[in-house]
């Protein structure tokens, strides 16, 4: 191991630090580089892949290729027609596909192995690296805020304004005055809570991955003994991570899904 | 671990990725999964269509053929019957006319046999007047007994 000289935490550290560049004064005012270039990256290999697909696409026999992306759409389309019942080709549903697939490729990341594809990143001169963009917050938080945005902008579409305040107002309860602030403060702590949980939920699960497989390379390098069981382990944890990220991204787009689903129902 | 700009990045990436899915992936995938599902539809349709406009024109042209068997059996019956007629025919003129010959060739034997008689009976009656000649030659004057002779010429 290439790292054998480091502490433990050391290695932890310079895993899981970002390739950033501030911007302006403060905490803020950073840009995690690899968070967005790899997520940028992934987004336009796989979308443009999607788009490569759909420029063939025929409505006759399709070939293989076209026949997975469709097979992929008819899932995803499954899945928001059973949730959404208003028309969801115009929005819903291709933001479903997004969500998923882009989600799903982020978090694939994690197969890639990280000691290897750190000496990789090293040869590029890239010394801080992280592979995963949904094991950072900041693209987990981006992505569930953009649907809580959507969810408060379908919500006051379909209501309208004064819709919207009153639903903020009158339910779950009811809409007796002496149940407004027990309503509002019951969508208050729903309107916190949803991209809260939407957004830890995966970043914790990728996050966890990543870590056990940094705990399971230091382990790596302790020995012989260490070697073999932390590469069975790795791969076990590997294999595991399989259903881990197929489940984590089908979780996110449901719950993006069921979010934007429920703001365009009324109370 | 904080929250930083990449958070406000993210979501604008996150903006341009649906951007572009919901207006260049999303309707033409759609489009051609629905036409294609219409297509199969149709051509299921068109399928059942012609399995049963097969299973009519085979009870048609199965009627078709007992018809046809049932006319060229009834001609045949009709042939058969006027066929034994026509022999029946035949065989009425044939013994009418047999019949006819027979009394035709009946009455001229008739006739012939009458003819016979008479040239018999004329030759008879000079006969019997030549030798009633010859035996009465000396008693019976020819011109006396002339008419009784011609009498019992006629008789015979």
């Amino acid at each position: 191991m290439s790292t054998g000289q480091l502490t433990p935490s050391e290695y932890i550290g310079h895993h899981l630090s970002f390739n950033q560049i501030s911007v302006g004064e403060g905490g803020f005012w950073v840009l995690n580089v690899d968070t967005l270039v790899m997520s940028a990256l992934l987004g336009i290999v796989v979308f443009g892949l999607l788009g490569w697909v759909v420029r063939g696409a025929t409505s006759g026999v399709p070939t293989k290729r076209q026949a997975f992306v469709e097979l992929l759409l008819e899932f995803i389309d499954n899945q928001v027609k059973s949730i959404f019942h208003g028309n969801r080709h115009t929005f819903l549903a291709p933001l479903a596909l997004t969500v998923f697939v882009w989600v799903l490729v982020m978090n694939a990341m994690d197969f890639l192995p990280i000691d290897i594809m750190a000496t990789l990143y090293g040869w590029l001169g890239l010394h801080e690296w992280r592979s995963v963009p949904t094991s950072d917050i900041n693209a987990t938080f981006a992505l569930a805020l953009s649907v809580w945005l959507l969810m408060i902008f379908f919500s006051i579409k379909v209501k309208g304004v004064g819709g919207w305040i009153h639903e903020l107002f009158c339910s779950p309860f009811g809409s007796n005055p002496l149940v407004w602030p027990a309503n509002f403060a019951f969508n208050l702590i729903e309107y916190i809570s949803k991209p809260l949980s939407h957004s830890l939920r995966l970043f914790g699960n990728m996050y966890a991955g990543e870590i056990i497989f940094l705990l399971l390379g230091m382990w790596a390098a302790t020995g012989l003994a260490g070697t073999f069981f932390g590469a069975l382990l790795g791969a076990g944890w590997a294999i595991f991570h399989i259903l881990i990220v197929c489940l984590q991204a089908f979780i996110f787009m449901m719950l993006t899904v069921v979010y934007i689903a429920m703001a365009h129902e009324s109370h | 671990m904080n929250i930083n700009l990449t958070l406000i990045a993210q979501a604008i990436s996150f903006a341009i990725l649906i951007w572009f899915i919901t207006k260049f992936v999303w309707p033409y995938l759609l489009n051609a999964i629905e036409t294609r599902q219409k297509t199969i539809a149709d051509g299921l349709a068109a399928a059942e269509r012609g399995k049963q406009e097969l299973d009519l024109a085979t009870q048609r042209s199965a009627d078709v053929v007992n018809d046809a068997k049932q006319k060229a059996t009834s001609i045949i019956s009709q042939a058969e019957k006027r066929a034994s007629e026509i022999v029946e025919e035949a065989k009425a003129n044939a013994k009418a006319e047999g019949d006819r010959i027979i009394t035709g060739a009946k009455a001229e034997i008739d006739q012939e046999v009458n003819r016979a008689k008479e040239g018999l009976r004329q030759q008879v009656s000079t006969l019997a007047i030549a030798g009633a000649e010859k035996i009465l030659r000396k008693e019976i004057d020819a011109k006396a007994h002339a008419d009784l002779l011609t009498s019992i010429a006629n008789e015979l």
